[in-house]
């Protein structure tokens, strides 16, 4: 997908900023195309098609840094479009944290193949791609009375990236992404239309789970029907697996460079202390071949390997790019999650309902937010009682509130269910005594 | 950064655009190297296989940011976008393609891709094209941000910084922004409108982080409006500043409350986003002529108390959420989605409209031409009511004042919709007690505006840097409201 002349491009956008006053420079070159086909009612509702690409150029200029992009790829207008830019960065303060990193930390290739990209991508017939979207509609359509509607949809797109700096690197990545989904809609308790929603995603279109997906849509819009809120308190609570990454979202963010550098984490002071339980090891797991955020190399080229943040509960690592890196004067990791893994347990979401005697079964979050300092949270929840360790009354409408650390400090056991389908492979995941409140 | 590729003789005339009509479509021809003559080819072809409409949505845009980290301005960013989309619409069906050359060759072969979702022999021509007027500009600028350079803009920032640290000595951060962006639009449609808007932004948002006996708090303040570099002086850098240093050190005394279901007195201003998510989102078009709102049978029905009135507005001046025409080459409108507490109307983009056998109401907007365009809100807020925010908190025992947002959502099916408050007070006995924080409100849509009891004569719009989510697409948009009282909703909290 990348062409000779991209690179070309890409290098010769780089020499020019170096011949115009800037001392050091990092050039990223995007390209991408994407198709989608929506159903409605077994009608086709939406298509669309395109491809397009990009220049991202980062300016290192007298101690000054400034980053542009463009996707007017014309040499002509590159040429003013880079002048312009190494003109706006001399008017910033001087940043002597902001370099390119240290060469000796580059990924300098000779990597097997990490399967990330895949090689029918461009003969699928549209045909094909329909059909995929209509049987997932036909599985939903007349198998209830109380549908309102049903829509379905095919996704593909595959994107490339050629990456090249001044002071050595040069690499080069792309990835295809297949997703098939199914929502429907249906009739409810007065005016309520609940809705819900199931999807894959692939990698490969050999590996995208075609059956099943309408029929799971279906399922999970009908045993919402009766939702309503239950009485406030603590609650043990299960969350399922299309929703457990959003938990650790907030911890991720904490481990950024720039929140702790910017003092504006609560995992602020904490590494190699034992912040969470002890049953929580959590590892950026960058080389799994054919999954989703597989990679050799970060947004600045430094190359991945195995890193644990958490084990046992002790934090290990933050996320530090070169920049923070360099105004914590510490050693710069890597700058991002690549894909994150957790020491998983024995039993499914079946299996940990089964094990919880009272409690609420988490299926989806409405809203909220979390505070980056402190790690307070509130979200809006959906789901389900579980009595006797079976699902019983379908909740919403309600709100879990508390602390990230606290939560993580109460996590009672880890699923094994990973969803194939996401570079967060967090399963459903069991927390003792959070505060929910409703009635 | 200055920006080259701008036509300085017209951004001149700015200021004069709606005088100036003539030049608003020439000038963007010229713009975008394009003549009519390949325009109608490319709409004949997008028809060529039965489509009953095709339009066609041309896009330049050019966004600037500069960045304040640790006392001074040392990063700048800048990005251009350029491309065009297809739309081509059989019924209520849509095909879209968008290239990012606007060359004949590509716009045809954009066109030919878009044309597939039609099937049938039919072929419909393009008319032949006239200019519609911005007939009121609601952003005209007096100063384009393609003048303005870096240069001059890197002391607002350093000021909020210093005003920041000054205000409080507890200050131990300050993350400071300004972004502008310029977009040149050039639509034109198969029934012969043809269009330019001049689209300018700016956003400026300052992040405050302070820290007291060990204790971190952060908060922010931001204003974004549709206006140029005039938009810049010394008392919205002061009122930045000040909002995000009060906004901040309220954290340090507020505790979660108690969680349950309670009276929530809304807040003058951000507590639009209360319209937004319960009512806003369910009331857009697409979503009723699909039958999958919790709104869809209550059209022209009694949803609310006879005091209120909604609006959604797109002819509020410099409003960020401000729509001189929409992507559907429809005007800029005001409109009363509840009036006098009956639902008066959905907000409808071109399908809806045609589905509904009305006129559209101006929402079918679009993120970018990548996009195409969905019913979007604008401006949204509830018009000013006859009580006095000290009355309505005095009427409440045990419940919640709700005073800043972060922000929300819906499900726009079910009707349940949350917003999170950064923070508020307790109310106990009719009186503001201890200061609260880091909540998040659920509540029903239906149920929730048939709970508000009381509306304040204290109206104010909110002009933060809103931006709205919906099918993939962010959009500008704005929130206002007077103080008001819901009888209940579910505070989360401890319990």
């Amino acid at each position: 997908m990348i062409t000779n002349d991209n690179k070309k491009l890409a290098q010769w956008a780089m020499d020019f900023a170096l011949k115009n006053g800037c001392q050091a420079s990092r050039v990223s070159l995007y390209k991408g195309s994407n198709c989608s086909f929506e159903v409605r009612d077994m009608k086709i509702d939406r298509l669309t098609q395109a491809s397009e690409s990009s220049l991202v150029i980062h300016l290192f200029a007298d101690g000054r840094y400034g980053s542009f992009s463009t996707n007017r790829l014309e040499k002509i207008e590159l040429e003013k479009f880079i002048q312009n830019g190494i003109d706006s960065t001399r008017y910033l303060a001087v940043d002597e944290a902001r370099t390119l990193p240290d060469p000796s930390l580059y990924y300098k290739g000779g990597g097997k193949d990490l399967e990330l990209t895949d090689p029918r991508f461009d003969s699928i017939n549209p045909d094909e791609k329909k059909g995929l979207a209509l049987k997932v509609c036909d599985e939903i359509m007349g198998k209830d009375a109380r549908i309102i509607s049903a829509t379905s949809s095919y996704g593909d797109d595959k994107n490339a990236s050629y990456m090249v700096a001044s002071n050595g690197f040069e690499g080069e990545k792309s990835s295809s992404t297949y997703t098939l989904a199914g929502s429907v809609s249906i009739k409810g308790e007065g005016e309520a239309r609940p809705e819900s929603y199931w999807y894959d995603s692939a990698v490969f279109l050999s590996k995208l789970v075609k059956e099943g997906i309408g029929t799971k849509a279906l399922e999970r819009a009908l045993r919402k029907i009766g939702q309503q809120k239950t009485a406030s308190g603590k609650y043990t609570m299960v969350v399922d697996n299309m929703n457990s990454s959003q938990l650790i979202s907030p911890i991720v963010s904490a481990m950024y460079g720039s929140s702790i550098q910017q003092k504006n984490s609560f995992l602020l002071d904490k590494l190699s202390s034992k912040v969470l339980g002890e049953n929580v090891t959590l590892i950026d797991e960058p080389h799994l071949t054919g999954k989703r955020g597989a990679r050799y190399f970060d947004n600045e080229g430094v190359r991945t390997s195995r890193m644990p943040l958490f084990e046992k509960g002790i934090l290990k690592n933050y996320y530090f790019d070169t920049y923070y890196a360099t105004k914590l004067a510490t050693a710069p990791t890597i700058g991002s999650p690549s894909i994150l893994t957790i020491e998983m347990g024995s039993k499914n979401i079946d299996g940990l309902i089964a094990s919880t005697g009272k409690g609420i079964l988490v299926t989806g979050f409405n809203g909220g937010n979390s505070n980056s300092s402190t790690g307070d949270f509130s979200y809006g929840v959906e789901g389900f009682l579980i009595e006797n360790g079976k699902l019983a009354q379908p909740i919403s409408e309600m709100n879990i509130t508390g602390n990230i650390i606290t939560l993580w400090n109460n996590l009672a056991e880890i699923g094994n269910d990973v969803r194939e389908s996401s570079s967060w492979r967090i399963p459903s995941l069991v927390f003792e005594g959070v505060d929910f409140s409703g009635l | 950064m200055l920006g080259s590729l701008a036509a300085p003789s017209f951004l001149g005339g700015i200021a004069n655009a709606a005088n100036d009509k003539a030049a608003g479509v020439a000038f963007a021809l010229n713009h975008f190297g394009v003549s009519e003559s390949d325009m109608q080819k490319a709409l004949a072809a997008a028809l060529e296989k039965g489509g009953d409409y095709a339009d066609l949505f041309f896009e330049h845009t050019f966004r600037n940011s500069i960045g304040l980290q640790d006392g001074a301005v040392n990063r700048a960013s800048s990005n251009i976008d350029f491309g065009m989309g297809v739309r081509v619409l059989a019924g209520d069906q849509t095909g879209y393609a968008y290239v990012e050359s606007v060359t004949p060759e590509e716009m045809l072969k954009a066109a030919v891709t878009a044309a597939r979702i039609a099937n049938s022999s039919g072929s419909k021509k393009p008319e032949n094209m006239t200019e519609k007027p911005i007939v009121k500009n609601y952003y005209a600028i007096q100063q384009p941000w393609d003048l303005v350079s870096v240069k001059e803009k890197t002391p607002y920032l350093q000021v909020i910084n210093d005003r920041i640290f000054e205000l409080d000595n507890r200050v131990v951060k300050v993350n400071a922004s300004l972004g502008d962006s310029t977009s040149h639009i050039l639509f034109c449609n198969s029934e012969g409108v043809i269009y330019y808007d001049y689209r300018p932004m700016v956003t400026l948002g300052a992040v405050c982080i302070m820290e007291q006996d060990g204790k971190i708090e952060n908060s922010y303040a931001s204003r974004a409006y549709r206006m140029g570099a005039e938009f810049l002086n010394d008392d919205i850098i002061e009122t930045i500043a000040k909002e995000a240093v009060e906004k901040t050190a309220l954290l340090f005394d507020a505790v979660k409350p108690k969680g349950g279901e309670m009276p929530v007195v809304m807040g003058a201003g951000g507590s639009g986003i209360f319209l937004h998510e319960a009512i806003g989102h369910a009331f857009e078009a697409d979503f009723n002529r699909k039958n999958i709102s919790i709104f869809s049978s209550q059209l022209n029905k009694k949803v609310c108390n006879e005091h209120i009135n909604v609006v959604d507005d797109g002819t509020i001046p410099f409003n960020r959420g401000a729509v001189n025409i929409d992507d559907d080459g429809v005007d800029g409108q005001k409109t009363y989605i509840v009036k006098e507490g009956v639902l008066a109307s959905y907000l409808h983009d071109r399908i809806s409209a045609k589905r509904y056998g009305i006129p559209s109401t101006g929402n079918g907007r679009r993120e970018s031409f990548r996009m195409m365009p969905i019913p979007r809100m604008r401006a949204t807020y509830m018009e000013a009511g006859n009580v006095t925010e000290e009355e309505m908190i005095s009427t409440v025992k045990k419940g919640i004042y709700a005073a800043t947002f972060t922000n929300g959502q819906v499900q726009i099916g079910a009707g349940d919709f949350t917003f999170f408050v950064k923070n508020g007070y307790l109310i106990e006995d009719g009186k503001l007690t201890q200061p609260i924080k880091d909540v998040n409100i659920i509540g029903n849509g239906p149920k929730a505006l048939a709970d508000i009891t009381m509306v304040g004569n204290n109206y104010e719009m909110d002009n933060g840097t809103w931006t709205c989510g919906k099918d993939g697409q962010s959009c500008p948009v704005t929130c206002g409201m007077p103080s008001a009282l819901v009888s209940k909703l579910t505070v989360g909290g401890e319990s």
